[in-house]
């Protein structure tokens, strides 16, 4: 079967919506998945707004940039407004209620949860915030699986080991969030 | 959780196992690239979207204890790789566009004096100051001189991470082979993006002798390499011996891949970035069933003009998809030589020509 | 008879193309004798400028480069670095290091770069026909100055020694003349002083 996702993860620059994205690109790769990870740069960085798309897929990817993306992770109210209209009509998007007024959408794509609250009472540190929407984005994805995600982490903190445990119990209270 | 930790992780790749794939940038997998080719010595000068280099190397060269120097200019930059190269070692300097109009002098002369520099241009939009977005608005300055005189560049235009690392790797060889500048021509989104990067070339540490470079005239005549060659005719038997240079390396060092090329009637010619999206667009039309191909020219000078010659037959359709407005189409119209028609597909300024309007194109060709 | 003061190893028996009067033939016995008189002719390379000095390449007898115009410290920058056991000098003009190439000039010498510098000033760009320079002096008339030069429409001459010695990575500079014999013995001693400190360190010469 055909493996094909276009994820953007947004939000606040300091949000670590990069460092999500990397995550998922380095979780493809530990798959034997093909990925490319491109990420907002240079004068968009410097506040505002920063995202990152990552495509995972079992093919060839042709490119890097994503014109209709498949999955999404909203971090802050700017980013869901920015790439909302253009998501796939089936698309799986992840917006953090913690910042991000539900009332104000009606679109049965968007799961909301309250990404922040889950980080600082349940994992112990608001920062995982970025972590616990990778658990909840890959419960809803094609790939990467929990699994390799878990390992993924081991290698992309592997020069800061003393954060593993922490970031892996943000994965799967985001993974293991229900309504 | 901290966003600087994936900039520190992917900054500090350290090559150990060489059959695992390494995610990282194609900027950095072009610095481990050309370290691997034997890298003596980079200078650079801060652009965006080619800042990950001159920071990487700073880290990996002075641990290496290599030669790493922040120059006063792009200007500076270029002439420290020509002085360096001038002795046989291998020096690279990196920037983007207007950067790159600047090293121009220095890739002129290197030219006339047959110094082998490598030149990496991580492109972006342009004219003047331009933007920062990926871009493909360099090809004439890249393979159409940029510099002043009768020279030639050897251009090359990775379209991946792998590539970036490859053709870094290849680069000072042909550099030195022919003892010519090299240029990567690659542009914002290949330098910027991540993919898995498999690792896999030797060390070099080995350098065959030559005969030309300055190391002290111990034991020799003394060498001189110039460019000013004032006396009646001897510059023209430069230019003359010059051209003989690149006509063998058009013969020998046409790079390019061929895509469901066979029984294509649309041909696509696209490198780089383009021709990533150009492929996503074949796809779905051979799903339509619509013929297309595509000819991606990895190198740009020499230009793989008898390769599109061999396909422009009868009944069938090119076009060539670019960030710019137009500027390889002309080489491709040079090439097929008015046997097919030949449209093109482009955008300017940054703007991101998608799969679907090279499909749209595709299919608006296929039905002519 | 006994033959006391021949030609240095490292100056070429080629004919000099400079004109009458010209310093530069000096200047190029000077850093010949000086090499020699050191030892350093195998080990050394020489970046020659942009400007009358661009044929030094043909006079000299140890290995040379060209470079563009103004950027000899970059040249020599990349070549010292990669070669740090060679002896490396540029031999630049007034236009070449004091205009066009100001900027490579300062941060080569603020980086403090291992490396010599031969800088000859006649006070006008002589091998274009006798413009302004950067150095050509109030009141000089050149063929871009008719009317001599006038601090409010063309500014002050720099001067170059004092710019320098301001900078912390410059090691030594000594400004001298060759208008006349006693100059030319005192310039040859500045010159070899300069090579033996420059084995060590970074040094900058004026000549006037």
């Amino acid at each position: 079967m055909k493996i094909y996702e276009e994820i953007i993860s947004a939000g606040f620059g300091g949000q670590g919506v990069l460092l999500a994205g990397t995550l998922i690109a380095q979780s493809a790769l530990e798959q034997n998945l093909k990925t490319t990870w491109f990420p907002s740069y240079g004068a968009e960085m410097r506040g505002g707004t920063a995202n990152s798309t990552v495509i995972v897929s079992n093919e060839e990817i042709g490119s890097p940039v994503a014109f209709a993306p498949s999955a999404l992770i909203a971090l802050n109210k700017p980013s869901l407004d920015k790439f909302l209209p253009r998501m796939k009509e089936d698309a799986v998007v992840i917006a953090n209620s913690s910042l991000i007024p539900q009332e104000e959408y009606n679109d049965k794509r968007i799961v909301f949860i309250s990404i922040m609250e889950i980080a600082d009472k349940q994992v112990g540190n608001i920062k995982a915030a970025n972590m616990v929407a990778v658990g909840a984005l890959v419960k809803r994805i094609q790939a990467p699986s929990l699994e390799h995600v878990l390992k993924g982490l081991e290698t992309a903190f592997a020069a800061k080991p003393k954060l593993i445990p922490l970031n892996i119990k943000a994965v799967n209270a985001g993974y293991n969030w229900t309504k | 959780m901290l966003s600087n930790v994936s900039g520190h992780l992917h900054r500090s790749v350290q090559v150990e196992n060489k059959m695992v794939k390494k995610l990282v940038k194609g900027n950095v997998a072009l610095c481990e690239g050309a370290i691997a080719a034997g890298l003596d010595a980079y200078f650079g000068y801060p652009i965006t979207p080619q800042n990950e280099v001159p920071a990487y190397m700073s880290k990996r060269m002075v641990e290496m204890k290599k030669v790493f120097i922040q120059a006063e200019s792009e200007l500076a930059a270029a002439n420290m790789v020509l002085g360096a190269c001038a002795t046989g070692k291998r020096a690279m300097t990196s920037s983007s566009s207007p950067g790159i109009s600047l090293k121009q002098e220095a890739i002129s002369y290197m030219a006339g004096m047959e110094v082998p520099g490598v030149i990496v241009n991580v492109q972006r939009g342009g004219p003047g100051l331009g933007n920062i977005a990926g871009s493909q608005a360099d090809y004439f300055q890249a393979v159409k001189g940029g510099g002043h005189g009768d020279y030639r560049l050897i251009v090359y235009a990775p379209a991946n991470g792998q590539e970036m690392y490859d053709l870094a790797y290849n680069a000072f060889d042909v550099a030195q082979k022919y003892r010519n500048p090299v240029m990567l021509l690659c542009d914002g989104i290949v330098g910027q993006m991540m993919e898995p990067v498999d690792f896999n070339k030797e060390q070099k540490t080995k350098f065959e002798d030559r005969d030309w470079i300055l190391d002290g005239c111990k034991g020799r005549e003394p060498r001189s390499l110039k460019s000013l060659l004032m006396q009646d005719g001897v510059l023209e038997q430069h230019n003359l011996d010059l051209l003989k240079k690149y006509q063998m390396i058009q013969d020998k060092e046409v790079k390019a891949e061929l895509y469901q090329v066979e029984d294509a009637e649309v041909i696509i010619v696209a490198y780089g970035i383009s021709s990533r999206i150009s492929k996503n667009a074949i796809k779905q039309a051979r799903e339509k069933g619509i013929k297309a191909g595509l000819i991606r020219p990895v190198t740009l000078w020499p230009f793989p003009s008898d390769i599109i010659a061999s396909y422009a037959k009868p009944g069938v359709k090119f076009f060539s998809v670019e960030f710019s407005l137009g500027q390889m189409v002309e080489d491709v119209k040079l090439a097929v030589n008015g046997k097919c028609p030949v449209d093109f597909l482009g955008r300017a300024g940054g703007g991101i020509v998608s799969d679907k309007q090279v499909l749209d194109k595709i299919e608006e060709l296929a039905k002519k | 008879m006994e033959k006391i003061l021949s030609r240095p190893k490292a100056l070429k028996d080629f004919p000099l193309s400079y004109c009458p009067g010209c310093g530069h033939g000096i200047v190029h016995r000077l850093v010949a004798q000086a090499i020699d008189d050191l030892g350093i002719r195998e080990r050394t390379i020489a970046v020659a400028p942009v400007g009358c000095a661009v044929f030094a390449y043909n006079y000299f007898n140890f290995d040379t480069t060209e470079a563009p115009h103004g950027r000899p410290p970059a040249v020599a920058t990349g070549i010292k670095r990669t070669n740090p056991d060679k002896i490396v000098f540029t031999y630049q003009g007034d236009g070449d290091l004091a205009a066009i190439g100001t900027a490579e000039t300062i941060h080569c010498a603020n980086r403090g770069e291992n490396i010599t510098v031969i800088f000859i000033n006649n006070a006008n760009y002589g091998m274009t026909g006798g413009q302004m320079a950067p150095t050509t002096l109030l009141g000089q008339v050149t063929e871009t100055t008719p009317f001599g030069r006038d601090p409010q429409r063309e500014g002050y001459p720099i001067n170059v020694c004092e710019l320098l010695a301001g900078l912390k990575g410059t090691k030594y500079i000594e400004r001298v003349s060759v208008c006349d014999a006693p100059h030319v013995i005192q310039a040859g001693k500045a010159i070899k002083k300069l090579f033996k400190i420059k084995l060590k360190e970074k040094v900058i010469l004026s000549l006037k």
